[in-house]
């Protein structure tokens, strides 16, 4: 069996699954039947101060797709609604009846050195493992010029880092926004404000339904509906680049990272820690199906770890982030086409309409003996998948990477390019 | 109902004139007709499987398998990818999990339960999701198990079947010897030796055994038992404990003028041989085959005489369809096989002469205002080449030897209490010699885990529980 244990930036758990900071994690009692359950860590929901936020009455929406529930989730929640108080009391009794967990406290307070100074204190007196900076709630707080409004603008990043790291001797993680088009500038704030970990992403902005009879978005409160932050399987392809992004950058490049978005299972993690997270977090499937899902995460990663020969998390941290490249640097002259397996091939044609309708019109339709019949046309097929990923029958479509028969060229090189470099 | 005196079959005896046996089929034909009656699941028909389960809470499948096999997570486990991790999780609580998926009535069980029957009655395949789960155990030659640290203890058990089996891998596991005793050549029981040929494709049994002896600690004696060699008495006193394990040795008899005669042969034997037989065409099968009995045993021979190239098979029993034990979904898999299914119907005589059975003659039945069966005195008779008899087995207790005579008997069953302890101390008991609603594979290797738990807390003093099906600790 693998070595699960993780250690991001001195804060240390059992193995990397942790609870994302959320209503999973928002007193004990949760958070001790997540331990319980298996859970390596949790990062507290949000602190901020008193008096504590007021939530409003229906609170999430999701999207249903094809029959599955909640591929993507989104709420309109604050921060914890309960009191400071009570909050730090339970943190200090939880991490002290599991010390082996990792207990780390999300904070959210306005943009003054003292308020941070003030709650740091405290915080530090329950024991905490470590802090994570919240400068992602894209919706309510961001508003009061917490959340988001500071993850958007890196200076303030880069300056509540500073408060947090004069004011602490714990760990900070700061937890980015993805709403922002370029993450890796919050990341280098975050990292010039001496960040020991980064933590992303936190939700999207997002409207998941309109209703066409209420006429107002979900979740519907009282008639009106207002933007949420969005979540789930559906957002982790944002998570992944954005993880990426930040692994690979020369300036935050060997920064920690804490991969959240999306991850609902052992391969999910996986791919989030390939491409550099040292540690995973967890809300919509905690949500979704309860705290009993890490015993396929803590299963499954062991046996794929086992297979692949890691024995431990670093030998595969960041694997995958050698291979994520600029789209310049890709070889133009590297083929690879579509085959169709007959055997496979359950003639529903829609590999030919897609190609036909939408591509390169390189999948040839017929009648073979009355029989359907659907071949690729080698010479026409430019490998887009497009067929591959509307095929229904797995098996059926497979791509061929062709043999090179031309040397790497990359498009910095290519003829076509006026400004290559000759 | 007398007891028939019949030690386990060394092969069915039919004698049966040439022309009234049925044609042998072709070797394609017979692989037709022995072809596994649920294939397996590739990877994508398991992929579509297993993302139709809502990984409930509290699963009331889970609540539905006599073994507790945290059923949720194991296809959670299927549809994450993670296929080594969900065979080990069946495994972990069914050491069986392997034979189980492919014998056990689902229908009744797991399957029964699904959430999903509520909505669309259509439940998830569990069944064919857990063979494709432990097939991949066994493909791989994984073993997942270790033992615990040696207690020096050595532990007797009688009988190579699902129970005994069972309880020697627990035993094993948790540190203890064990030496299992069985009187027939092969192990695995009735695995082996009698559920039909059609579940259990491939010598799937002795794969299975092979795989559960992989662990260490499990030496088998074969052609050894209590009656043939050894005694009750002289195991108790070589061995730190005894389970019990030997099935049902002995057959119902009929009691009828004419069950004597040559093609009236125990459903049990025929199919015995049959398991065992490598070559179909070696059999000899009816032209014209009556079944009598209500039981597994009763639509299995029916449809293997229906396999082996029977014309014309009807199974007759003496209640109602849903008084047999044998489920809806076995009737209707008769049915589809071709065999006619009659009920209310009791058989009152045998007809033939020396070259054999030619008739039975049936009485039509009632139920009374009491509630009791009740002959009509209407009659009608069905010509047979061959009559099988699948009217229940029993313990024959006498068949245990010497010493055994201690054993309380309670209904026809070895009595034990809630730990599977017999009256006899140190001595345990489970599988189908000791009473159940029903006697299943599933069942009997419920029983043996839990005899293993209650013999390693009487030989160690350590009280060990349970955290759904697996053992802790
Ligand atoms: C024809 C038939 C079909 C069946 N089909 C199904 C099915 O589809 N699904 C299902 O769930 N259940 C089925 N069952 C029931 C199932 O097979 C049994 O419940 C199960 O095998 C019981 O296990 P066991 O270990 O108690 O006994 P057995 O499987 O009977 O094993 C007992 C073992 O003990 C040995 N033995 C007996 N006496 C002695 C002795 N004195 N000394 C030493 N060894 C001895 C025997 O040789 C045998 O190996 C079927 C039963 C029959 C008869
Ligand atoms: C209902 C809800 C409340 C949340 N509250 C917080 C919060 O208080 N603080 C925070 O940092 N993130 C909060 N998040 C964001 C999650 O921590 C996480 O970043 C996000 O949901 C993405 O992960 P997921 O796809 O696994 O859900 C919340 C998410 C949800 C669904
Ligand atoms: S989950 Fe349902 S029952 Fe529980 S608080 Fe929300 S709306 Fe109410």
């Amino acid at each position: 069996m693998a070595d699960l244990r993780c250690n991001v930036a001195g804060i240390k758990s059992p193995n990397p699954f942790w609870l994302a900071s959320a209503p999973p994690t928002d007193k004990k009692y949760n958070v001790v039947r997540a331990f319980q359950a298996g859970w390596g860590g949790v990062v507290w929901k949000t602190l901020g101060e008193d008096p504590p936020v007021v939530n409003v009455s229906s609170r999430y929406g999701a999207l249903e797709y094809n029959g599955q529930k909640m591929m993507g989730f989104n709420n309109i929640e604050l921060i914890s609604d309960r009191p400071l108080e009570v909050n730090l009391r339970e943190i200090k009794e939880t991490k002290r009846e599991w010390p082996d967990r990792a207990v780390i406290v999300s904070l959210m307070v306005p943009c003054e050195e003292d308020a941070w100074k003030n709650i740091l204190k405290r915080v530090e007196d329950t024991g905490a493992d470590g802090i994570e900076l919240n400068f992602g709630c894209p919706h309510g707080m961001s508003e009061r010029g917490m959340g988001a409004a500071v993850g958007q603008v890196p200076e303030y990043v880069e300056m509540v880092t500073k408060w947090c790291k004069t004011y602490s001797r714990m760990p900070v993680i700061v937890k980015l926004t993805p709403n922002i088009s370029d993450v890796r500038k919050p990341a280098r704030a975050a990292h010039g404000g001496g960040a020991d970990a980064v933590s992303l992403i936190n939700t999207i902005n997002s409207i998941t339904r309109v209703d066409l009879d209420l006429m107002a978005p979900e979740p519907v409160v009282d008639g009106k509906g207002t933007h949420g932050g969005y979540c789930g399987p559906a957002v982790k392809p944002i998570a992944l680049n954005m993880v990426a992004e930040i692994a690979r950058d020369p300036i935050t490049r060997g920064l920690p990272i804490s991969g959240i978005g999306g991850i609902s299972n052992w391969r999910d993690a996986a791919e989030f820690i390939a491409l550099g997270s040292h540690s995973v977090q967890v809300c919509t499937a905690a949500m979704h199906y309860g705290f009993k899902i890490v015993s396929d995460m803590v299963d499954g990663l062991n046996h794929f770890m086992d297979e692949k020969g890691y024995a431990k998390l670093s030998d595969f941290i960041g694997k995958a982030v050698p291979n994520v490249t600029d789209w310049q640097q890709l070889n133009l002259n590297f083929k690879t086409i579509a085959h169709i397996n007959q055997d496979h091939c359950i003639q529903c044609g829609l590999c030919y309409i897609a190609c036909e309708d939408t591509s390169h019109q390189s999948i040839t339709a017929s009648r073979v003996n009355g029989q359907r019949k659907y071949e690729i046309i080698d010479q026409e097929c430019v490998g887009c998948n497009l067929c591959y990923h509307v095929c229904p029958a797995p098996g059926a479509i497979t791509m061929m990477n062709q043999k090179a028969t031309l040397p790497y060229l990359n498009w910095t090189k290519h003829p076509h390019n006026p400004m290559r470099v000759k | 109902m007398g007891n028939e005196q019949v030690r386990e079959s060394a092969g069915a005896r039919v004698t049966i004139a040439a022309e009234r046996q049925a044609r042998s089929l072709s070797q394609e034909e017979y692989k037709k007709t022995f072809c596994d009656i649920h294939p397996a699941l590739d990877s994508k028909l398991a992929a579509v499987e297993s993302s139709r389960c809502y990984f409930c809470y509290d699963a009331p499948c889970m609540e539905a398998c006599p073994t507790t096999i945290n059923i949720p997570e194991f296809i959670r486990r299927i549809s994450t990818g993670n296929r080594k991790g969900a065979g080990i999780e069946i495994l972990e609580a069914n050491i069986l999990g392997g034979t189980c998926a492919r014998v056990c009535p689902v229908e009744v069980l797991c399957e029964q339960a699904c959430v999903r029957n509520k909505a669309e009655d259509s439940p998830v395949k569990i069944g064919l999701l857990q063979r494709y789960a432990t097939d991949y155990i066994f493909e791989n030659k994984i073993q997942p198990f270790t033992r615990a640290a040696a207690s020096g203890k050595t532990v007797a058990i009688v009988g190579a079947g699902p129970a005994g089996l069972s309880c020697a891998h627990q035993l094993s596991k948790l540190g203890h010897d064990v030496e299992i005793f069985e009187a027939k050549p092969k192990a695995g029981g009735l695995n082996e030796y009698g559920i039909a040929a059609y579940k259990m494709l491939e010598n799937f049994a002795q794969r299975e055994v092979d795989f559960l002896l992989g662990i260490g600690g499990i030496k088998i004696h074969n052609g050894k038992g209590l009656g043939t060699g050894v005694t009750l008495p002289e195991l108790r006193k070589s061995y730190d404990a005894v389970f019990l394990a030997t099935g049902l040795a002995g057959v119902n008899a009929l009691q009828l003028v004419g069950e004597q005669l040559p093609g009236v042969i125990n459903a049990v034997d025929y199919i015995s041989t049959l398991r065992q037989t490598k070559n179909y065409s070696d059999l000899k099968i009816g032209k014209k085959v009556v079944v009598i009995g209500g039981g597994n045993t009763a639509i299995d021979i029916a449809i293997q005489s229906k396999s082996l190239g029977a014309e014309d098979v009807t199974l007759v029993y003496r209640r109602s369809a849903s008084d047999m034990s044998a489920t809806s979904y076995e009737q209707e898999l008769a049915q589809t096989h071709g065999v006619t299914l009659r009920y209310w119907s009791k058989p009152v005589a045998i007809n033939g002469d020396e070259k054999g059975v030619q008739s039975v003659v049936f009485e039509k039945t009632l139920k009374n205002v009491k509630g009791e069966l009740e002959g009509t005195g209407e009659k009608f008779t069905l010509y047979a080449d061959m009559v099988f008899k699948a009217v229940g087995q029993v313990l024959v207790p006498a068949l245990l030897g010497e010493g055994a005579e201690l054993l309380k008997i309670s209904k026809g069953k070895i009595e034990v209490n809630a730990q599977k302890e017999t009256s006899v101390a140190g001595v345990y008991a489970g599988g189908d010699c000791i009473a159940h609603k029903e006697d299943l594979t599933v069942v009997a290797v419920q029983d043996g885990k839990l005899a293993a738990l209650a013999i390693h807390e009487k030989l160690t003093g350590r009280k060990l529980g349970l955290t759904g099906g697996k053992i802790n600790g």
